[in-house]
């Protein structure tokens, strides 16, 4: 085990190093300086910028800058904020993020396991059918119809739901969480009923329901081990999914969190913020892709000989 | 408009037994028929859409301003008096052209990339084969934002991003089905009789791995054009003038409290379309038998 999380570790490595590599040299290969603006700058003040964000250096010089200074966690100063480093906004953005993260996903596997296993429990009946169908709708359903479509009706004709803002309001977290886990419960729902149709199926399911075990029992104490290990191994692109999501929903629901602050960076040429923001994202994706990977490893004995299976 | 691009061949192919059970068996999923239905209809109208299209594409009136439908403007109007059917209609041509080019090129990149790694096996597969793995680990999604930044929004450039994501799962497919059918009697005679291995991957094993592929496409076309629209509706995909469903639904949820049938109406087209397209490709593996999972 130890080894297989080791082995992964090392294969992350050069994933990281690609993805900053590349961003670092697309960004630097852009059109378009981060100074050029409408109004015309002195070519003195223009001089002083570059050399104050050391754009005035050999691009590899610059390079192998920029990866010390990652390695010491230094992200570098923002291009349009002057005066805030790129940490500061995304230590900002951070908590906001990760906690409507974490509440789509516990709404996802909680509606999305409890739907697949009731699916599979009765396979090719009403039971099935009717949480399928729904899942069908969830993934066929964008967040961004679906944001603005439950904000019409909850916020706007029912008025049961604040519509925008972030912890401002009591209720204000339920539309977001819900509109960026809905695609989500809906894979999961998928997976989690294919996955437990297959372990339903199997010889100590059978001895188990022979001994007169119930159908919680079956499923709590047998089957759900075995059966959800799809719906961990999806974790990890799921989480790359959510991250990708929150820029909708925090767009839709105008929520300060990182999501946002990329989006804006992308519309502002804030290079600085968009390398930053790119580097940060995409570590914190592989490491989940990582983590879901072992998670999945430790439940299925099985997976440890497989390498190069990321999803 | 090349909407064409990857229509099911079965009519070219002989009536094997094989394909006219799988037709048959797609016949008696009601859903896949009602889906396949419902796509050859939404192709049509936005493949006609010029005539079609009640009023000109950019056909304003800024007196009339944004009204509910009526019989006039079917699907109602926008802030700027354009009807909506005909936005509707147009940016159906962008986003099903997206999905197909996109889709287009991704099955190019995959069946060429899997069916060399497959063929040719050994160190060649694994060193190909490695590189969709660690592809796979980067984080696309802000990939392409970070290239519509760099690069300015530029639709074959949207088309060719999207195009670079989707291909890999195409590749492992295809490598899965020609190491299978590489095994196979009828290849080991096509070598025997000293065809070269281009010639045996195109004629011999690339047509028997057909089904898995028809099935993917299906599948990839909506994924793909879920895509176009998400960027689209962050203002980082198709630029007006042009339009797309995407970008038809943002400005709809702009409005929305005013004006709701600019968000309903878009994003009932745009589902409908997910719909069948998703529908006809889970008939479709099933119909063909396809086993293995994709997402």
């Amino acid at each position: 085990m130890l080894k297989f999380i080791l082995l992964r570790v090392i294969q992350a490595i050069p994933v990281v190093l690609a993805v900053i590599t590349v961003t670092f040299f697309l960004v630097r290969a852009a059109p378009g300086g981060p100074f050029d603006s409408e109004k015309a700058v002195l070519p003195e003040v223009k001089k002083a910028l570059e050399a104050q964000y050391k754009l005035d250096e050999p691009l590899t010089d610059q390079y192998f800058g920029y990866l010390g200074d990652l390695a010491d966690g230094d992200l570098g100063p923002s291009f349009k904020y002057p005066g805030r480093s790129v940490n500061e906004i995304l230590a900002s953005g951070l908590p906001v993020t990760a906690e409507l993260g974490v509440y789509a996903l516990c709404f996802a596997l909680f509606i999305g396991v409890f739907a697949g296993v009731l699916a599979a429990l009765r396979p090719n009946t009403q039971q099935d059918y009717v949480p399928m169908s729904l899942a069908m709708i969830g993934i066929c359903m964008p967040s961004f119809l679906l944001g603005p479509l439950l904000i019409l009706v909850f916020g706007i004709f029912l008025e049961w739901l604040p519509i925008s803002g972030w912890g401002d309001l009591p209720g204000d977290k339920i539309l977001p969480s819900v509109t960026l886990g809905s695609a989500y419960a809906a894979y999961i729902a998928r997976l989690s009923r294919a996955g437990m149709l297959e372990i339903l199926s199997q010889d100590y399911i059978r001895t188990a329901r022979a001994k007169g075990a119930s159908d919680p029992r079956v499923v709590f104490k047998h089957a759900l081990r075995g059966g959800l290990i799809p719906v961990v191994a999806f974790l990890g692109p799921a989480f790359a999914g959510l991250l990708a999501g929150s820029f909708v929903v925090e767009t839709i629901f105008q929520i300060p969190g990182l999501g946002r602050f990329y989006v804006q960076a992308a519309f502002n040429r804030d290079y600085t913020m968009i390398l930053g923001t790119t580097v940060f994202l995409s570590v914190l994706i592989v490491a989940f892709n990582l983590i879901s990977d072992v998670l999945a490893a430790w439940m299925d004995p099985r997976l440890r000989t497989q390498f190069g299976k990321a999803n | 408009m090349t909407l064409s691009s990857d229509h099911p061949a079965d009519e070219d192919i002989e009536a094997s037994s094989l394909w006219r059970d799988a037709r048959l068996r797609l016949q008696k999923n009601h859903l896949a028929v009602l889906g396949a239905i419902t796509l050859v209809i939404v192709i049509l109208a936005v493949c006609f859409a010029p005539w079609i299209a009640p009023y000109e594409y950019d056909a304003q009136d800024l007196d009339l301003g944004a009204t509910a439908p009526s019989a006039a403007h079917w699907f109602g109007t926008d802030i700027f008096g354009r009807d909506l059917l005909t936005q509707i209609l147009y940016g159906g041509r962008i986003s099903l052209a997206v999905g197909f080019i996109a889709t287009a090129v991704a099955l190019v990149i995959g069946v060429s990339w899997g069916s060399i790694a497959g063929y040719c096996g050994g160190r060649i597969d694994a060193a190909m084969m490695r590189i969709v793995d660690v592809l796979y680990a980067l984080p696309f999604m802000i990939f392409i934002i970070l290239l519509m930044v760099v690069f300015g929004r530029n639709i074959i450039l949207l088309f060719l991003a999207i195009g670079a994501v989707e291909w890999l799962t195409m590749a492992r497919i295809m490598r899965t089905q020609v190491q299978s059918l590489k095994q196979k009697e009828f290849v080991e005679a096509a070598t025997a009789t000293g065809l070269s291995p281009l010639v045996i991957l195109y004629r011999h094993i690339i047509p028997n791995a057909v089904g898995p592929m028809i099935v993917y496409t299906t599948l990839t076309i909506p994924s793909v054009m879920l895509l176009e629209a998400f960027l689209s509706f962050l203002g980082l995909g198709i630029q007006p003038p042009a339009t797309s469903w995407g970008l038809l639904i943002s400005y709809g949820a702009e409005t929305m409290e005013e004006y709701p049938w600019l968000l309903i109406f878009p994003g009932a087209a745009l589902t409908l379309t997910l719909f069948s397209l998703n529908f006809l490709g889970d008939g479709l593996r099933d119909a063909l038998d396809v086993r293995g999972s994709k997402d």
